[in-house]
């Protein structure tokens, strides 16, 4: 094999109380594609901030061929030789300015350069850098007016303008379509010939096959796994990604009664294969899947969000499609949506007026408020659901995030629903905390359906009585949540070319 | 934990208290400042620009913010005088005008901020200056007044109605004769109204939700765009009410009036995050903080302080309130700064 390009040793971070990094060692070398895989809150873009200056490691070694690394910034990092190009294309690339100027702004902030910008000289450079990456644009058309696609080409042509010794692409498909990303992929292939050491973060499958030369699996702030062998371990990395200790299911699945919400061929997105399921009175259906294999489209399309491309959706028999969030909650469809402190929490507000805020009208005479029931109502919650604080009119920042959570999930669980979407509600929840709300939701699950979205299986084991295994949009498994196959549940989760080198 | 509580009282009751020593020094030591006449003097001197800065304030509520309001004023006050004594209307027909033409703009700027996705401040920004010159045109940047002459050579008939002017100058006897201007009694009104619905209603509790977090609010259902146009009509139609009440007052269509308008009732409205520690924008706090510059005034005045000292005296309190609530806050909240 080739050269070492980095090398971690123990290295270790931490925020506050918060272990992020517990000593992770890794060597990434030259010519080679590592695909880093983690579920949310694994490390990953702690660790990639560490090597591109954003964050110090708290201890450990850094050594970027050879000599010692410990970059003072961002810019210093790209100084040495790691350039990272982030999950959000726009931060790479300045919009409002042409092509060439992207391609050479770098040098703009460069000590020694003039005063006055030499356009003639700059676009040549551009040129340069731009035949050598193989793009073919116009270097004076707005970044802005290009696509997607382009605009990712040219994020990482800026930072191979650099030439870089190590470069990490985060997530750098997410945005793009499968042509696109192909694309992508042969720039991938080009630099590997050229010596680079790359560092490749995603969630999809798909791209990891297509481009990894070994796979490095994170979970909770380690190593967890690292395949290199051929052919690589693919089932091997996700379980070691989603853990191998699957939590002890004490669930007694119900069948449920009458089904409540039909999803018939419903497209979630234009070329994703129709999918259709029923979910019936009192019963909870986890939808399990990658990111990016479509849980949040097929949750905001419940909720009235989103357009699907096809299908229909029937609640209670009717027909049913929901022009927005009012309307769904209208209708008796409640969600409570994933990353909460940008979608749920109202900063300004306490717990009681964050906990009635989508049933105020319940609580309000002639408009006008009634401060005694609202409190009255949440204090009632409180005491459900378990939220520790010191009374209702605790500033909802004071709480923890599991104690956030649940302020969040009580809200919904103020009024009677007919389907209740939750999406990602053990995200950022210690285990107490996901304990306590998983049983309450369980507890109070008669009367509606209820639709739980989750990346990760064991907390999908914990909550749901069906499982719904979801890949690239697809329904890719069904189970029922008693003494699961977990090879074959994972197997569906991490993609259906899986199944047989499993079987074989 | 001391050293909290004290930190807290003061930002909680600081202007307040700062308010009442205010009144207390000008008592003390301007001769005249203590009495019921010269406390209404006060009122009627913020009754305007604090029914503007009522207005605004239920654009910072959800988040947003109208620089057009001292235009929409302007435009009220040359709109009202152009229909009572170019069209020779009555004095009902101008006020529903005026109100008609306050939400339109209103209507206008909600639509270009929620469906158009201009930024508040340049939508509001453009609108000021859109209506800046339409007030002019139908005069040719003339200021109208009884008997001026127009276009075509004939002579301007129409009057201010009593009634109309009953609105600037009637005044209403309260223990003394003639006591308190209706302008007064309309910005109290106001501004009650104004407490209740923001502070008390569902209503008000969703606008602030949206300015809080506006996607959170949208995923409950609220219906966030309805609110954003909303705020911003209960802002023109504002804003054109105090425009009608300072037409009933100078009795004629100015053009030169009202130049201070927009910054005095902004500078109220951010003054009025400091009361009560609230750190938002609030209804009660807007009151306040238009009352506190009218008294810092009239006890300057009184004090024999030139008048070209006024602005800066603003200013300053404005920038004072503004480290209050946001330095002070950020200390009391601890990790809430950046």
């Amino acid at each position: 094999m080739s050269n070492v390009t980095l090398k971690l040793r123990g290295l270790e971070k931490s925020f506050g109380q918060n272990h992020v990094l517990k000593g992770i060692d890794l060597e990434l070398r030259s010519g080679e594609v590592t695909a880093l895989m983690g579920a949310n809150g694994a490390g990953k873009s702690t660790l990639v901030k560490v090597l591109c200056g954003y964050h110090f490691a708290d201890a450990g070694a850094i050594e970027l061929a050879g000599a010692a690394f410990a970059p003072t910034d961002a810019a210093d990092a790209i100084a040495k030789g790691v350039v990272t190009v982030h999950q959000s294309i726009d931060d790479g690339v300045i919009p409002d300015l042409d092509v060439a100027t992207n391609l050479t702004l770098d040098r703009l902030t460069e000590p020694g350069v003039g005063f006055f910008v030499n356009d003639g000289k700059l676009r040549r450079q551009a040129r340069n850098v731009a035949e050598s990456m193989g793009l073919t644009m116009d270097v004076r058309m707005r970044v802005a007016d290009l696509d997607v696609a382009d605009r990712q080409m040219i994020a990482i042509a800026r930072a191979m303008a650099r030439s870089p010794k190590l470069l990490i692409l985060d997530e750098p498909t997410s945005s793009l379509s499968s042509s696109e990303a192909e694309r992508l992929f042969a720039l991938i292939d080009r630099l590997r010939d050229e010596g680079v050491a790359i560092l490749y973060i995603s969630h999809r499958m798909s791209d990891i096959r297509r481009v990894a030369d070994r796979i490095v699996s994170m979970r909770d702030g380690a190593i967890s796994g690292l395949f290199e062998t051929e052919p690589l371990d693919y089932v091997g990395a996700v379980n070691a990604m989603l853990g191998h200790q699957m939590t002890e299911v004490d669930i007694d699945p119900v069948a449920g009664g009458e089904p409540v919400l039909r999803v018939e061929n419903l497209k979630l997105f234009e070329d994703s294969k129709a999918i259709g399921f029923e979910a019936r009175e009192g019963e909870v259906v986890a939808f399990t899947g990658l990111l990016g294999s479509g849980k949040t489209r097929l949750a905001e399309i419940i909720y009235g969000l989103a357009e699907p491309h096809g299908g229909r959706l029937l609640l209670d028999g009717k027909h049913y499609s929901p022009n927005g969030a009012g309307d769904a909650v209208h209708k008796g469809v409640f969600m409570s949506p994933k990353d909460r402190s940008v979608n749920a929490v109202v900063p300004d507000f306490d717990i009681a007026n964050n906990m009635t805020l989508p049933f105020l009208g319940a609580f309000s005479g002639l408009s006008f408020l009634n401060d005694r029931m609202q409190r009255q109502a949440c204090d009632g919650m409180i005491d459900k659901i378990g939220v520790v604080c010191q009374s209702n009119a605790d500033d909802i920042n004071t709480l923890s995030g599991g104690n956030q959570q649940k302020v969040m999930i009580g809200r919904w669980l103020l009024k009677a629903s007919r389907v209740l979407l939750l999406d990602e509600p053990f995200q950022g929840v210690d285990i107490g905390a996901r304990r306590d709300i998983g049983h309450y939701i369980r507890q109070t699950a008669k009367g509606r359906t209820t639709l739980v979205f989750v990346a990760e299986i064991d907390e999908a084991l914990e909550i749901a009585d069906r499982i719904i295994v979801l890949n690239e949009a697809a329904i890719a498994g069904e189970y029922v949540n008693r003494d699961i196959d977990l090879n074959s549940l994972v197997a569906d989760v991490s993609g259906p070319g899986e199944r047989l080198a499993l079987a074989g | 934990m001391k050293n909290n509580d004290a930190l807290d009282f003061a930002i909680r009751y600081g202007f307040l208290i700062l308010l009442g020593g205010l009144a207390v020094f000008f008592s003390l030591y301007a001769s005249g400042f203590a009495s019921p006449r010269s406390a209404v003097f006060i009122l009627q001197s913020v009754a305007i620009t604090g029914i503007l800065a009522l207005g605004v304030t239920c654009t910072l509520v959800v988040g947003g913010f109208d620089l057009s309001i001292g235009s929409v004023a302007t435009s009220a006050l040359m709109l009202s005088a152009y229909t009572m004594v170019i069209l020779e209307q009555s004095a009902f027909v101008a006020v529903a005008l005026c109100l008609l033409m306050g939400a339109l703009v209103g209507l206008v700027n909600g639509l270009l901020i929620v469906k158009m996705r201009v930024p508040d401040l340049l939508a509001t920004l453009g609108m000021m200056f859109l209506l800046i010159g339409l007030q002019r045109i139908p005069t040719q940047g003339n200021s109208i007044a009884t008997g001026m002459s127009l276009e075509d050579g004939s002579v301007a008939e129409g009057t201010f109605s009593a009634a109309f002017l009953w609105l600037g100058r009637h005044r209403f006897d309260l223990f003394l004769d003639r006591l308190v201007p209706v302008p007064v009694v309309v910005f109290l009104l106001i501004a009650v109204l104004i407490w209740l619905f923001l502070g008390y209603t569902r209503h008000g509790r969703l606008m602030y939700a949206i300015g809080s977090n506006e996607r959170a609010a949208g995923l409950v259902g609220t219906n966030v765009h309805r609110y954003k146009i909303v705020a911003y009509m209960i802002s023109g139609m504002l804003a054109s009410v105090g425009g009608i009440l300072l037409a009933a007052r100078l009795g004629r269509g100015d053009i030169a009036s009202g130049n201070n308008l927009l910054l005095d009732s902004v500078a109220a409205a951010l003054i009025g995050f400091a009361v009560l520690g609230a750190a938002r924008p609030n209804a009660f706090g807007t009151a306040a903080g238009a009352l506190f510059v009218g008294i810092l005034l009239q006890g300057l005045t009184m004090m024999n302080a030139p008048y070209y000292m006024q602005d800066f005296v603003k200013g300053a309190v404005l920038v004072a309130a503004l480290v209050f609530t946001f330095y002070l806050s950020s200390r009391r909240g601890g990790r809430r700064t950046a």
